[in-house]
C-alpha cells in the first residue's frame, strides 16, 4: 500500500492512503480560517464606498467565504481599515483592535489608511500603523474592488502558513508592546 | 417679485443704518457689505423681518484671516439669501485680533451654532451668548486655532517625515 | 449600556428621602452610539439619552475624519484643489469636481461653450442617481430589505463604468478641468450612457414596488423623524432634505449654472419631512435626473467641450511635445504658476445633498487665499438631535441613514 501525495483545490498538501488523509494540523487549521474569514469593517470614508461596492452583488466578496461581516469587535478576525482615520479616532481604532480576539489580522485599505494619503495635515494619523500593527496594505486612493479583494487574497495566504504558536511567540508580544498592546 | 435688487438693497441699508455701514460694493454680481460689529445682529434681524427682503436662509458663516490688515486682521462673513427674492449678499464685520469678539446668531437662525463652533475652532473668534461654544472638529485639547495664517499646515510635533526629502 | 439596576434605584430613593415622588426619581440611561457603531454608516458618535427604549436627548459629537480641507486648500494650486473635492461628498464626487471648476472660472470670467455645459449636466444627474442610490438603498437595508441593496447596486456600478470610461477612475473621479473637460466623450460613453438609461428605469421601478408600499417600510418610516418647513429653514436645511419638508428650494432653478434652465424638470417636494419624504423626493429626484439626462442627449449641440482658457486649460499632448508655447503653457500650468484676479466669489451647486458652496477669496496668488466650502451636510446634522427626540432607539437609526449623512462632507 503505497502513499499518494494528494492536493485538495485551495487546501494543504496531503499523503492519502486508503480511507485517510495525513497532513499538519496546522495547515488544516490555517486553510480553514482562511477561507471563513469574518472581517470588521472600519469604513470611515471614500474606501469605504468601494468596500460596498466590493460587498455588493459584482464583485461579492463572499465568493472567499468573508460573507459574515462581523460588526462586533469580538468575534472578527480581520480588521479592515477603510478610510482616513484621524487624531481624533486613532484611540478609537486602537480599542477596536485590542477588544478582538486572538487570532487576529488588520488589512489597510487605501491611501490614507497606509500612510495619510494626500491629507498631510495636522488632524490626521499619518497611516494607521502608528496604532496597530499592520499585516497587508492596499495601495490605491480608494482602491478598486478588484484591489480589496486582492488584500483578501493576500491575507488568506498569511493565514494559511501562520505557524499556531506565532501568536504566543515572543516576537509576536514585542510587536504588541511596541504598539503599547498588552 | 423682481423689484428688489442689488442696488436697492445696498441703498436701503445704508439708510437704516447710517455710517455703521462702512461699505457696500458689488463683485461678480454679489453684493458685499462691510458692518460695524455693533449692528450686526439688529441688522439681519431688520433684513429678517422687513416685510420686502425677508431674508430667511443663512447659507454659510465663516471666518477669514488677514494678518497683515492691523486692527482688522479677522473678519466674519455671513452668507444670507432671501429666497422670496431669491437675492444673495455677503455681510462683513472685520474685528482685531485683541479682541475677538462678535455678538452670536443662534438666537436669529438656529444652524448657525455649529457654523459658529466651527469659526471658533479655526480662528478662536468668541460667540457672545453662543449657548454651547466648544471645539467640534478637532481634538478636544486642541491648544491653538489651526486656520490662522501663523500655523502650519502640517503638524509641527510629528517626527515620522525627514524634512530633507520633501525640501521643508 | 449603563444600566440602573433595580437595587441601586432603591439606594437612590433612600439616600433622597421618600418625599421626592417617583417621577423625579426616574433614572436615564444612557447609550453610546458610535463613532463605530455598525449601524450608523460612518463615524459619528452620539451620546443618547434614553427613557427606555425612547430618546430623551442627543448629544451629537463629529470629526473623527477632519482632514482640514480648507487649510490644506489654501496650500495648494487651484487646479490641485478638485482631488480634495473629490472627497467631500465621496458618493457624489463630480459635482463636486464641477462646483470647484465652475467657482474658479467665475473667477476668472470664463465664457463655457454650451457642449461643454449639457456633457457636465450629463455627469452631474448621473452623480447625482448614484448618490441617491446609495442613500435610499440603505434606507431599505436600515428597515430590513437587503434585496433591494444587492439590487440597485448594479446600476451604480454601471455609472462607475461610465467614469471610468471619462476620466479614468470609479469613486473619486477628479473629473475634468478648470475650463471644461480633458476629451470629448467618446462613442463608447454615449453607448453607454444610452444602456444605462433603458435599463436603470425597469430597475428603479421594481425597486419602488418592492419598498414604497410596503406595509412594513411604511410603519417604519412614515412620521419618523420630521421636520417642519419653517425648522428646517431656521436650521438652514438644504437639498433633498429641505424639499421633503416641503420648501422647494432647488439650486439647479434659483440660480441656475451649467445651463440648467434649458431642461425642463420639476423639483420633488414632500410634506411632513419624514424619513419616507425624504425617500420619496430622493426616488422621484432619480427619475428627475433621468429624464434631463435624456433631453441633453437629445439636444447636446455641436461644438467645444472645453472653454478658451489657455492659462488653465493644459494643451494637448501633441502641442506639447512639438511647439514650444504648448510647453511653456503646459509648465506653467502643472507648476502652478499663474495669477489669478483678486477677488471674492461664492458659487453653488445643487449637490447629492443639497446647497454645495464654495466661497473663494482670492489674493491673486497662485493658491486660494481662503476656500470656505458649504458642506450641506455639516449644516443640517445639527439638528439631528431635534429630530430624533421623542422616537425610538431604531427610528433614530433610520432617520440618520435617511437624512444621508457622509461623514467625509460633515467633518471637511
Amino acid at each position: 500500500m503505497g502513499l499518494n501525495i494528494s492536493k485538495l483545490p485551495n487546501g494543504p498538501e496531503m499523503y492519502v492512503g486508503e480511507g485517510f488523509g495525513l497532513t499538519q494540523i496546522e495547515k488544516v487549521i490555517g486553510m480553514a480560517r482562511a477561507n471563513s474569514i469574518w472581517p470588521l469593517p472600519f469604513a470611515t470614508s471614500c474606501c469605504g464606498i468601494e468596500f460596498m461596492a466590493t460587498m455588493a452583488s459584482t464583485y461579492d466578496l463572499g465568493r472567499f467565504g468573508a460573507e459574515r461581516l462581523s460588526f462586533s469587535p469580538r468575534q472578527a478576525d480581520l480588521l479592515m481599515v477603510m478610510g482616513t482615520i484621524a487624531k481624533k479616532m486613532g484611540p478609537v481604532l486602537k480599542q477596536v483592535y485590542t477588544q478582538m480576539a486572538e487570532p487576529k489580522w488588520v488589512i489597510a485599505v487605501g491611501a490614507c489608511a497606509s500612510s495619510g494619503g494626500i491629507f498631510d495635515t495636522y488632524s490626521v494619523l499619518q497611516g494607521i500603523d502608528k496604532v496597530i500593527p499592520v499585516d497587508v496594505y492596499v495601495p490605491g486612493c480608494p482602491p478598486p474592488p478588484e484591489a480589496i479583494l486582492d488584500g483578501i487574497l493576500k491575507i488568506q495566504e498569511l493565514i494559511k502558513n501562520e505557524p499556531l504558536r506565532r501568536r504566543e511567540s515572543a516576537e509576536y508580544n514585542d510587536l504588541l508592546h511596541s504598539y503599547q498592546i498588552d | 417679485m423682481a423689484e428688489v435688487n442689488n442696488q436697492m438693497l445696498g441703498e436701503s441699508i445704508s439708510a437704516q443704518f447710517g455710517n455703521q455701514v462702512l461699505s457696500v460694493e458689488e463683485t461678480y454680481g454679489t453684493l458685499d457689505i462691510v458692518v460695524e460689529k455693533s449692528i450686526i445682529i439688529p441688522l439681519i434681524k431688520w433684513l429678517k423681518t422687513h416685510d420686502k427682503f425677508q431674508v430667511n436662509f443663512l447659507t454659510s458663516l465663516c471666518g477669514v484671516h488677514f494678518p497683515e490688515q492691523n486692527d482688522r486682521e479677522l473678519s466674519v462673513v455671513y452668507h444670507l439669501h432671501s429666497f422670496i427674492n431669491n437675492i444673495r449678499f455677503r455681510i462683513h464685520v472685520f474685528l482685531p485680533a485683541s479682541q475677538l469678539e462678535i455678538p452670536t446668531l443662534t438666537t436669529l437662525f438656529a444652524g448657525a451654532n455649529w457654523m459658529e463652533r466651527e469659526t471658533f475652532e479655526f480662528y478662536g473668534i468668541k460667540f457672545i451668548g453662543h449657548p454651547d461654544l466648544r471645539i467640534i472638529l478637532n481634538v478636544e485639547d486642541m491648544d491653538y486655532h489651526p486656520l490662522l495664517k501663523q500655523y502650519p499646515l502640517v503638524d509641527a510635533t510629528r517626527t515620522d517625515k525627514d524634512d530633507k526629502y520633501f525640501g521643508r | 449600556m449603563i444600566n440602573i439596576s433595580d437595587d441601586n434605584f432603591e439606594k437612590h430613593k433612600a439616600l433622597n428621602g421618600q418625599d421626592q415622588s417617583d417621577q423625579e426619581l426616574k433614572q436615564y440611561n444612557y447609550l453610546n452610539l458610535g463613532p463605530t457603531h455598525p449601524a450608523t454608516h460612518g463615524i459619528f458618535q452620539n451620546i443618547l439619552k434614553m427613557d427606555g427604549e425612547v430618546i430623551v436627548d442627543a448629544q451629537p459629537t463629529i470629526g473623527y475624519i477632519h482632514r482640514a480641507f480648507e487649510k490644506l486648500a489654501e496650500n495648494r494650486p487651484f487646479y490641485q484643489i478638485t482631488t480634495i473635492t473629490d472627497r467631500l461628498n465621496y458618493c457624489s464626487s463630480p459635482i463636486n469636481n464641477i462646483g470647484w471648476h465652475l467657482t474658479v472660472e467665475k473667477l476668472l470670467g470664463v465664457k463655457t461653450p454650451k457642449r461643454l455645459d449639457y456633457l457636465r449636466v450629463i455627469i452631474m444627474e448621473l452623480a447625482r442617481i448614484a448618490d441617491h442610490i446609495i442613500c435610499n438603498s440603505v434606507v431599505a437595508v436600515d428597515t430590513g430589505a437587503l434585496t433591494g441593496f444587492l439590487y440597485v447596486f448594479q446600476w451604480r456600478e454601471k455609472i462607475y463604468e461610465i467614469y471610468e470610461e471619462i476620466c479614468g477612475a470609479r469613486l473619486t473621479t477628479n473629473i475634468g478641468r478648470i475650463g471644461g473637460f480633458e476629451r470629448d466623450f467618446s462613442e463608447k460613453v454615449f453607448a453607454k450612457i444610452n444602456n444605462l438609461l433603458t435599463e436603470l428605469p425597469a430597475a428603479l421601478s421594481e425597486f419602488e414596488k418592492l419598498v414604497m408600499r410596503n406595509r412594513i417600510f411604511m410603519d417604519r418610516t412614515v412620521n419618523v423623524g420630521g421636520i417642519t418647513g419653517e425648522r428646517a429653514l431656521e436650521y438652514s436645511f438644504t437639498g433633498p432634505n429641505l424639499r421633503a419638508a416641503g420648501v422647494d428650494y432647488d439650486v439647479r432653478v434659483m440660480t441656475p449654472y451649467c445651463s440648467y434652465e434649458d431642461f425642463d424638470f420639476t423639483i420633488p417636494v414632500g410634506s411632513s419631512g419624514d424619513t419616507y419624504d425624504r425617500f420619496c423626493v430622493r426616488q422621484e429626484e432619480m427619475w428627475q435626473s433621468i429624464s434631463i439626462i435624456k433631453q441633453a442627449l437629445k439636444n447636446l449641440p455641436k461644438g467645444d467641450f472645453h472653454a478658451d482658457v489657455p492659462e488653465f486649460y493644459l494643451p494637448p499632448k501633441e502641442e506639447v511635445y512639438n511647439t514650444m508655447e504648448g510647453l511653456i503653457w503646459h509648465f506653467k500650468i502643472v507648476m502652478g504658476e499663474i495669477n489669478v484676479p483678486k477677488g471674492q466669489v461664492y458659487q453653488s451647486v445643487e449637490g447629492g445633498n443639497g446647497e454645495l458652496g464654495f466661497y473663494l477669496v482670492s489674493d491673486g496668488g497662485r493658491q486660494p487665499y481662503r476656500l470656505h466650502i458649504r458642506r450641506p451636510c455639516f449644516i443640517y446634522y445639527q439638528a439631528y438631535p431635534e429630530m430624533i427626540k421623542g422616537s425610538m432607539l431604531s427610528d433614530a437609526i433610520l432617520t440618520m441613514s435617511s437624512m444621508n449623512v457622509i461623514a467625509g462632507e460633515l467633518d471637511a
